[in-house]
Formats: C-alpha cells, structure tokens, sequence
C-alpha cells in the first residue's frame, strides 16, 4: 500500500441500508464448493484410487490364469468385461469406498474450521444452513463421481481384458451388452444408498470433531468395526441391520426377476445410519462457536 | 447520570453480553454502543475477551448471555440479514491458500450475493494487491493477506467495519499503510470498530474508545473524556521539596503528592493547584516550576486494566453522554493506583 501511484480512491459507503436483497442460496454455495475441490489434491487422490483399482484388478487378471475370484460375478470376469465393476462394488465395499468417501466428506467441514476460513464464510450472506447443505452436496457428489469413475474405468479396462459380451445374471440367465449397462448404472445407484450413510458418518465425525485425520480414520474404523461385527458367531441376527450388508442390495438388481426386497431393506437401514448423523451434524454446525482460527 | 436514548439501530449495540467457557469468563456482561461515523478503538490487553466479543457481535459465537445487535440486526435472530452492511474479520483474515487472491474474492463475493464481484479490481486497487491477484494466497506474506482481508470487505461495500488487531505482525511500513487505509475508511464515512492494543494506533484514529478487562468494560466513552476524568496531574519543583510535600498531603484538596525524581508529583484539580500554590507562598516555600500533565493513553490503559480494580474512578462522558452506555453506571471503576514513575 505504499506504491507512489498510492492507492486508489474508496468507494463511499451507503449512508442508508440496502434494500433487502436476495441471499445467496444452496446451489451458490455449492458451485464454490465444487470450485474449492476442484482445487485440492485430496480430491485428487480419491479420484485416483478410483482410477487405479480397476487397472490394478485387471492387471492382476491378465498375470493370473484361472478362474476369477470367488465373489459373485467372479466367475464371468473373463467372459465379460461388465462383469469386472461389478467385482469391484464387492471388494470396494470394506474400505475402498469408505476411503475415498472419507477423503472429502470427512474434511469438507474439519478444514475450514482448521484453517479458520469457516469464520470467513460465515461472516458473508449465507446462513449456516445452506453452507451445511451445500457441503453435504458436495460430498455426495464426490462420492457418487467416484464410483461411477470406477464404474467407467473397470468397464474400459474389463472390456480390454475380456471384451463387452452379454453378462450372466445371478439367476444364470444372460442380459445382453445393452441391459448390462443400465443394469449396472441402476447398480451404482443402489450401491449409493449405503454410500450416502457413510458418506454422512463422515460429515457428521467432520463437524463434531473438527479434526479432518480424525474423521477420516474414524470413518474407516467404524466401516471396518461394523464388518468385524458382521462375522463375529453369535451375532448373525444383527446382519440385517448392519450396514456392510446394505453394500449387497444391489445384486437383487442383477437378479431375474429382480428382487427389490433387499434394495427396500437397505434404504431403510441406511437411513438409520445416515439420517441421525446428517441432523446431528447438522445441529452442531447451526450451533457452533467459531472460536478458531 | 442519565444517558440520552439510545438509538436501536446504531451500528454496534451490546447489552449485558456474556460469554463463558466452563468456568472461564470470557466476557462479562459488556454493553458497547457505536455510533454512525465513529473510528471506536475496542482496546485491552490480550486475553481481555476482545476477539470474543468481536465474534459474538459477528454472530460466530453465541453468548451465554446478553445482546448484540448491528444496526439494529441481532446475527442469533436474523442470521446472515443481521451482517448486511457489516463487514470485517477477527483475528488474521482467513482466506483459501490453494486459490489466488482473485478467486478468494470472487468466492466471498459469490457468497454476498455476487453484486459485489464488480467490486473486485477497485477493491484490489484500494488494497494495491491487483498485480498478486493472480497468484495462489498460500504464497502471500502476511502483509499481503491483511490487505486481503481488507479488501474482501470492502466488496461489501460496509457501512461498518469491524477489523480485529488489523496491524498485527505487519512491519512497521504495513502499519503506517493499515493505518492510513484505516483513516481513509473513515473519511470515507464508514463506522469503524477498532480492536487493537495498539494504543498509539487507538490514540491516532479513534474518537471514542472502549476498554475492556477480564472480559469486563472499564472504560466506555471518547478519548477526552478518559483523560479528563482521571484528573489532572502536576509536576512541582519548589525550593523545599520536603515542606512541600508536607502541605501537600495535608491538603484534602490534593488528591494525591509523592516525592519523584528532581521534585514532586501530585494530583489535583486547577482550583486545588491554584490554592496549593498560595498555600505554598504563605509559607515561604518558592515555586521554581508547576507543570500540568496531561495522562497519555498509555498511562490510562495501564492505570484501567492493571491493578486489583480498587482504584479511583474515571467518568465516561459527563453529562449523559454515551460514557459507560449503562445508565445506572455514569461512573466505572478503573484499575489499580497510578504507578509511581508516571505523571499523575
């Protein structure tokens, strides 16, 4: 401010308040939050797990012979290419995902309130409210861009591998190439019901913690405590309920008839999950002193 | 005392506004008024529950008790509407460090509704950061992220400013630029809330100033009145100091005398130096000096937030003014007794 130009004249404040105007809404709040993880690497990384996995899963297939893993559609990992995402939903329910849901929605709020730029987005003219949205937005955008870049790229690198031919059912029966796609896009969107309960965890572990290393790893900690429970003996009646299980709804899609029962189940279940996190987190970031930063 | 009606929409108003955390009390019952158009310095040590009462005033921490309203607005009833024509930061201005300096402000803009995005350049031109806009805010210096903070509220174009310690860590060249730009704000015509313990920053910009201690007002009112009200204070040298100072103490007139350095030190009003001075003569004790001093803010800030709070008492603005803005308290007790080695 000392440059021999000198600085330029300021504006003269309005001696009357403005008339009320609009405040900004969700959608506004929400295309900045995109433009902000558009700009970190964390969002990279995920993104990169995602990209990876698949590569990794088909370079593996191409170096071993024999048949494919013993999981549900493994067997027809090298008859067709579709099959492949399908494996990686089964594999990528334990941690995979979780991670990577984590990645973000696990710092989305924890960061800014580390970094102190909380204070500097609330001191503007959006309510909390619509910041909280916004960010739980945002979140599960990244979780569901996630999966469905896994999703292109294990079909990209399975049909290299193994070639786009019609897939086999669960029933035994086969769809062709067409109805395989829309089988799993539909897929990919079940598989987001339990996506959203953890990705809701993590927002709700990201607001009350504040701590980003603390949301993320107690994201995956609850994801992995809550598979220790689902083959611990004696607790098979909890299986039901416990959200590992709601990772397999979707194969009630890939089923002839289709079999919406585990789907209905799983939407239920997950909102168990998912709805208590979101309100608690929810409250806590309306109510919360911004002391930091 | 009396206070004249306070108006409800006056840019700053804090009625019995507490903050406690456990068993801390940050902030203890505060009332603040700020007036349109003035520069009110918020001074007290660190720790004294400044940045607190900022962020309540902001509506990022809610009291435990009490008010804040801004320009009528309470930021806990109205939320973001309450912030309208408000605009500044507590503490360091944040900002996103893997975003340059332009995107920051477009973002900030964007969250004010996007009318003030046209404001960008004007606003870096104010703040003489246009040529860094375009680099990443994690490069800048603190300097720079200062400005930044400046000028990302100016996009608001506010009719208030809150700024939080603005001069903290900048070198002495930031500073005097911060203050200018600081005087400019209010030449403009903006309302200006100062927290600092910059107290010659405070002496050079503000007209009414507030300080706080332990998380209480001692002092509400304008700079002259804090000097007036804590007396006037000599310096006297006489051909025999120790006879002097004798007559001195035995003055009920003279608040106070004590032997400091090549003479003597006292207090007292014009009416007592006057009648001190013939006291003296009567006694054939020659005045080879009797110098008035006037407290310097610094002296003030000490005696107000030193000390067990048993000392005198300092009126905030005699006459009903807005002295202590609480009216069954037109007088506020300040700190502990003046400290020895300072003009009285």
């Amino acid at each position: 401010m000392s440059a021999a130009a000198g600085p330029a004249a300021l504006p003269r404040p309005a001696q009357v308040p403005a008339p009320p105007r609009r405040l900004p809404g969700t959608w506004t709040v929400y295309r900045w939050e995109v433009r902000k993880l558009r700009s970190q690497k964390r969002a990279y990384l995920g993104l990169g797990i995602a990209i990876l996995i698949p590569l990794l899963f088909v370079l593996a297939l191409t170096l071993r012979h024999g048949p494919g893993p013993d999981v549900a559609f493994g067997h027809y990992v090298r008859q067709s290419g579709l099959a492949i995402p399908l494996v990686l939903l089964i594999f990528g329910s334990v941690w995979l995902f979780p991670l990577i849901s984590a990645l973000v929605a696990g710092d989305i709020v924890a960061s800014e309130d580390h970094n102190g730029t909380l204070k500097t987005i609330l001191t503007r003219s959006v309510d909390r409210g619509r910041i909280f949205g916004a960010k739980a937005l945002v979140a599960a955008s990244y979780t569901f861009l996630a999966l469905l870049v896994m999703g292109l790229v294990g079909v990209a690198a399975g049909g290299l591998k193994s070639g786009l031919h019609p897939l086999t059912t669960l029933s035994g029966s086969r769809v062709s190439v067409g109805r395989g796609f829309v089988l799993m896009g539909a897929a990919a969107l079940v598989y987001m019901i339990p996506m959203l309960a953890v990705t809701s965890i993590a927002l709700m572990l990201s607001t009350v913690t504040r701590n980003s290393a603390a949301s993320i790893v107690g994201t995956l900690m609850i994801s992995l405590v809550l598979q220790l429970i689902t083959i611990l003996p004696g607790l098979g009646g909890a299986r039901p309920y416990l959200l590992p299980e709601q990772f397999n709804a979707w194969q009630g899609l890939l089923r002839i008839p289709i079999d919406w029962g585990p789907i209905g189940h799983a939407a239920w279940v997950c909102a168990l999950y998912a709805v208590p996190s979101l309100v608690a987190a929810y409250l806590v970031f309306l109510r919360r002193d911004v002391a930091g930063g | 005392m009396r206070l004249p009606p306070q108006d409800p929409d006056a840019p700053v108003r804090a009625q019995e506004l507490s903050k406690r955390y456990g068993d801390v009390q940050a902030v203890d019952s505060i009332d603040l008024r700020v007036e349109p158009s003035d520069v009110y310095g918020f001074l007290g040590p660190n720790g004294a529950g400044k940045t607190t009462a900022l962020r309540m005033l902001l509506g990022l921490i809610r009291p435990t008790a009490g008010s804040a309203t801004l320009f009528g607005r309470d930021p806990l009833i109205h939320g973001a509407r309450a912030l309208e024509g408000v605009a500044g930061f507590v503490e360091a201005p944040r900002f996103y460090p893997y975003l340059t300096g332009r995107k920051n402000l477009e973002l900030v803009a964007a969250l004010d509704g996007g009318g003030s995005a046209e404001r960008i350049d004007s606003a870096l031109d104010v703040v003489e950061l246009r040529d860094r806009a375009r680099h990443k805010v994690g490069g800048y210096s603190h300097g720079m992220k200062q400005r930044l903070g400046i000028a990302g509220a100016l996009l608001r174009n506010p009719r208030l400013m809150l700024l939080d310690e603005p001069a903290t860590g900048l070198d002495p060249a930031g500073m005097r630029d911060m203050r200018q730009l600081i005087r400019r704000l209010a030449e403009a015509g903006m309302t200006v809330l100062l927290s600092s313990h910059q107290l010659a920053e405070v002496e050079e910009l503000c007209n009414r100033v507030g300080i706080i201690r332990s998380g209480r007002i001692v002092f509400e009112g304008s700079l002259q009145d804090l000097r007036a009200g804590s007396g006037t204070g000599y310096r006297l040298r006489t051909t025999d100091d120790a006879r002097a100072l004798a007559i001195c103490q035995s003055r009920p007139d003279v608040e106070e005398a004590h032997a400091a350095g090549d003479g003597l030190r006292l207090r007292a009003g014009t009416q007592a130096a006057a009648a001190l001075s013939i006291a003296l003569a009567q006694a054939d004790i020659g005045i080879t000096a009797l110098i008035p001093e006037t407290a310097t803010l610094e002296d003030l800030f000490f005696r107000l937030t030193e000390g067990d709070g048993a000392g005198p008492t300092l009126t905030g603005e005699p006459g009903g003014g807005p002295g202590a803005g609480d009216q069954d308290r037109g007088e506020v007790p300040v700190g502990g007794p003046p400290r020895q080695e300072q003009p009285v």
